[in-house]
């Protein structure tokens, strides 16, 4: 029952991202669907038990990166001019498949999906889950890593998110004022 | 090669993974429209960030937030945090480089005109 609907969620997911960039020949309509297609996203990482993540990405990804795919869309030309394009490169017919086997050849290497038992699950996460409490006295585990133990991470992200504001003020400053 | 199939079946979010960063690299490989390579690069960023949360699951967990202060916790009931937290950061620097490469964007296209990438290299000559 979970496998099958994982399954169709992942589905949902690989459609949505193949149509935003393959179908459609409007640029507004691909944005529309990548919205979609983080929102898809947003939903696998709620069923994954990662609300916080899942939050994020609705608010982040489906709703400012959008806005701001449309903000420069309707600045620009909302259009993908070419009509016919050239045939791809090889690097893109010959190495990403390469590349395609090569990850997918690894693939058993990794520990099954959902397994409690996978080193990223034994290592050091059950010490957050057991300590954080008497530690920071937040029953969110993720708040309080995010907050006071990885605090100054998180400053630092502001300054980052900071600079990029910066950039984009002075790249869309008109040249004469 | 049964074997290796079987094993795909017990990890479809890596096998979606792949699918998602291959298809992602092939976009911004591809395609001229300078829009429709950013398209691919954001499918990229997030298909990285789906695999680092994979690997959060458990079966069976619930979210990672304490249902009783008092007992003592047991770690296998709840999702591992720690990828939680890590691909937090990762999804607001991705759209904030997103942000600027947007703007870049627009830059050009108040410059030269144009999105497309072999008309901007022929106007610059």
């Amino acid at each position: 029952m979970t496998y099958a609907v994982n399954i169709a969620l992942l589905l949902l997911l690989v459609l949505t991202a193949a149509s935003a960039t393959f179908l459609v020949r409007e640029l507004m309509s691909s944005v529309f669907i990548l919205g979609s297609y983080s929102f898809f996203l947003a939903l696998v990482w709620a069923w994954l038990g990662a609300v916080d993540v899942a939050f994020v990405e609705a608010v982040i990804g489906a709703g400012l990166a959008t806005v701001l795919f449309l903000i420069t869309l309707f600045d620009t030309a909302p259009k993908d001019s070419r009509l016919r394009r050239p045939p791809p490169p090889l690097a893109g017919v010959v190495g990403l498949p390469l590349l395609g086997i090569l990850l997918l050849f690894a693939a058993n290497d990794l520990s099954p999906f959902g397994d409690p038992t996978s080193p990223a699950n034994v290592h050091i996460s059950p010490v957050y889950l057991q300590q954080s409490y008497a530690d920071t006295l937040t029953p969110n585990v993720v708040t309080s890593v995010l907050m006071d133990y990885r605090g100054f991470d998180t400053l630092i992200e502001t300054v980052v998110i900071f600079t990029a504001g910066i950039a984009c003020a002075l790249l869309l400053k008109e040249p004469g004022s | 090669m049964f074997e290796m199939i079987g094993g795909w079946l017990q990890r479809p979010n890596y096998i979606a993974f792949v699918l998602l960063f291959l298809w992602g690299i092939y976009i911004m490989v591809t395609r001229y429209n300078l829009v429709k390579k950013l398209i691919g690069m954001y499918l990229m960023q997030t298909s990285v960030i789906f695999f680092l949360v994979t690997t959060s699951a458990k079966q069976g967990a619930t979210v990672p937030i304490l249902l009783s202060t008092t007992e003592i916790i047991q770690p296998e009931v709840y999702a591992n945090p720690l990828p939680h937290v890590l691909t937090l950061t990762a999804i607001v620097v991705g759209v904030a480089t997103l942000g600027v490469s947007l703007a870049l964007a627009d830059a050009i296209y108040k410059k030269y005109g144009s999105l497309d990438e072999e008309e901007i290299l022929k106007r610059l000559e």
